[in-house]
């Protein structure tokens, strides 16, 4: 108790990694890496898991339709805490945005929930796709959005 | 006594102006800590005068009234130590923890935040008259000793304010929570079985609560069936809807049915103009029907009793 | 690695030990559906309680092997979901569709006893 502040306190600087994605093994070492970073920058275990789970689909969406990419995590501290990531490929590009939004859409072998689902767990959600030069999704969660 | 210090630091100050033309009542050789030192030396030595001083002042001022004049004069003490060390070593952590240790004492007798301020300002008050009594021959002594008091004496009376009002928002900050948990109980009725009523208004952050608790109840109580009863929920809109929907489902994950009971008749309509899909949910008319139900899916046997034959 | 798979009674039981990566789920799909047939087996349980996550792809391959398993004859029940895991999957609106839940090994187990029974 009597350290419940100074514990309480957020570091000050902002953290950020740049994770390149070559395979699905990738998936679960960023799972677990976003998992980690979500937990000590304040996120609740729910919040956590929703972390992950976004990761593990953006991730995914790289290795379907690009091959490869790369994401990038970073946290935000201070009087908005909370954690940004961005995945960026070089693959043939989202066709028809709208439609890849629709839940139940996919061309690929998940469910086609990958990204409306992500858009619906995420505070902050946005795509940008060009045909044939690639696609970044970036997205971003705040640790008080529904706090006191 | 006025008109005398009055004239005595005329005289003084033109001393002091003469020795130190370029830094007026800043003599180089009487630092700030010198000047702290002296000061420190002096409330040491007058400790139980003074700190009895202060808390008869308390006591006149009517602050405190939740304790006794006991309690009072012992907290006064470790006060005025605490405070006497803060000025004397120019750090603020053990005033700080003391002063929340003494928040988290004193807010359960329902002591107030201009009561704490109030007894910080009055010791500071005492202090300073104590001051003026010692250094009331030396005026311009005197001025410099409470430059050098002031800043210190203003910091430790924000550290023990806002330590104060940080534990008593703390306690707020559990109270609200506590009410949050109490009106979602998750009840077990018999073995296996679950109840969640839910009263009132809900929020999405409630909501949000409700169904994490839910699936701790039922892991914990190794549940496999849960009764819903939104008999006391006023209002509900699409997305609590919403909310209430994904709480079957993810109840269904962990192994456990749901039954919701209680649909109000606006409720329902208002679910089927905004088209939440309910379908898939079991629904029964009140909660003793919602028992009933769960129970001959836990396999036990039902039988009517007739209450005017027991 | 490999998901190990037991056999006890008439049941297979899967066990996750680790998250896995999405090769080692197909491997444990192609691995389940291979077993059921050579051994006839009358229920399998999948155990996910160290599974932290659960996307779409997860929750497809559960299904599919579920799906296969079914047209062997033999039901699937999956275990162990965690609270958070069940959340972040209703959340994200992932679904397993008819696929039997359970709370653990245990209660699967207790729960295909029952279907069995019943046939």
């Amino acid at each position: 108790m009597k350290n419940k502040f100074e514990s309480k306190k957020p570091e000050s600087r902002s953290r950020w990694k740049n994770f390149p994605i070559k395979s699905d093994k990738d998936l679960v070492e960023i799972r677990a890496y976003g998992r980690k970073l979500a937990r000590e920058i304040g996120f609740n275990s729910n919040d956590q898991t929703l972390i992950a789970t976004a990761l593990s689909e953006v991730c995914r969406n790289i290795i379907e339709y690009a091959g490869t990419g790369k994401i990038i995590i970073e946290t935000a501290q201070g009087s908005s805490r909370g954690i940004s990531i961005t995945a960026h490929d070089h693959g043939p590009g989202i066709k028809d945005i709208e439609k890849a939004l629709e839940e139940g859409f996919s061309t690929g072998r998940g469910m086609g929930i990958g990204l409306p689902g992500c858009r619906r767990i995420m505070d902050q959600f946005q795509i940008n796709s060009q045909a044939g030069k690639g696609t970044v999704v970036s997205m971003h969660k705040w640790v008080d959005k529904n706090g006191y | 006594m006025a008109k005398n210090n009055e004239t005595k630091s005329k005289a003084e100050n033109k001393e002091d102006e003469a020795k130190y033309p370029n830094i007026p009542g800043q003599p180089p050789d009487e630092s700030t800590a010198t000047l702290l030192r002296e000061l420190v030396a002096h409330l040491r030595q007058k400790r139980s005068e003074l700190r009895e001083e202060w808390a008869n002042r308390i006591q006149e001022a009517e602050l405190l009234t939740a304790m006794t004049k006991e309690e009072i004069l012992a907290e006064a003490t470790s006060v005025y130590d605490n405070y006497v060390e803060a000025l004397e070593t120019g750090t603020y952590e053990a005033l700080q923890s003391y002063a929340r240790n003494l928040s988290e004492r004193i807010i359960p007798r329902g002591v107030e935040t201009h009561e704490v301020i109030g007894i910080v300002l009055l010791l500071r008050d005492v202090l300073a008259r104590s001051l003026f009594a010692k250094y009331r021959d030396n005026f311009s002594k005197l001025n410099r000793i409470l430059d050098a008091y002031e800043p210190a004496a203003n910091r430790i009376a924000n550290t023990v304010s806002v330590g104060f009002v940080q534990e008593r928002e703390r306690v707020i900050r559990e109270q609200q929570e506590a009410i949050r948990e109490l009106s979602t109980p998750v009840l077990q009725v018999r073995e296996r079985l679950l109840i969640l009523p839910i009263i009132g208004i809900i929020d999405s952050k409630r909501a949000q609560q409700l169904t994490e608790q839910l699936l701790q109840g039922i892991r914990k109580n190794r549940a496999k069936v849960v009764v819903i009863d939104i008999t006391g929920v006023a209002a509900m809109d699409e997305k609590v809807a919403n909310h209430i929907v994904q709480t079957v489902d993810a109840a269904r994950l962990l192994g456990a049915g749901v039954i919701v009971t209680g649909l109000s008749t606006e409720i329902a309509q208002t679910l089927v103009t905004i088209g939440v899909d309910l379908t898939k949910i079991i629904t029964v008319g009140d909660l003793q029907g919602g028992i009933e139900e769960a129970e001959r899916k836990l396999g036990y046997q039902v039988q009517q009793v007739d209450p005017t034959k027991s | 690695m490999r998901v190990p798979i037991l056999q006890q009674g008439g049941y297979l039981i899967a066990s996750v030990q680790s998250s896995l990566s999405d090769e080692e789920l197909l491997q444990l799909r192609d691995d389940l559906v291979a077993r059921v047939s050579t051994v006839r087996a009358r229920g399998v349980v999948i155990d996910v309680t160290v599974l932290d996550v659960m996307d779409s792809f997860a929750t497809r391959i559960l299904r599919d092997i579920a799906q296969m398993i079914k047209l062997r004859g033999a039901p699937t029940v999956v275990v162990g979901i965690q609270p958070e895991v069940a959340l972040a999957m209703v959340q994200l609106g992932l679904s397993l569709g008819n696929l039997e839940t359970a709370l653990d090994l245990e209660e699967g187990l207790t729960l295909l006893g029952e279907h069995t029974k019943a046939d």
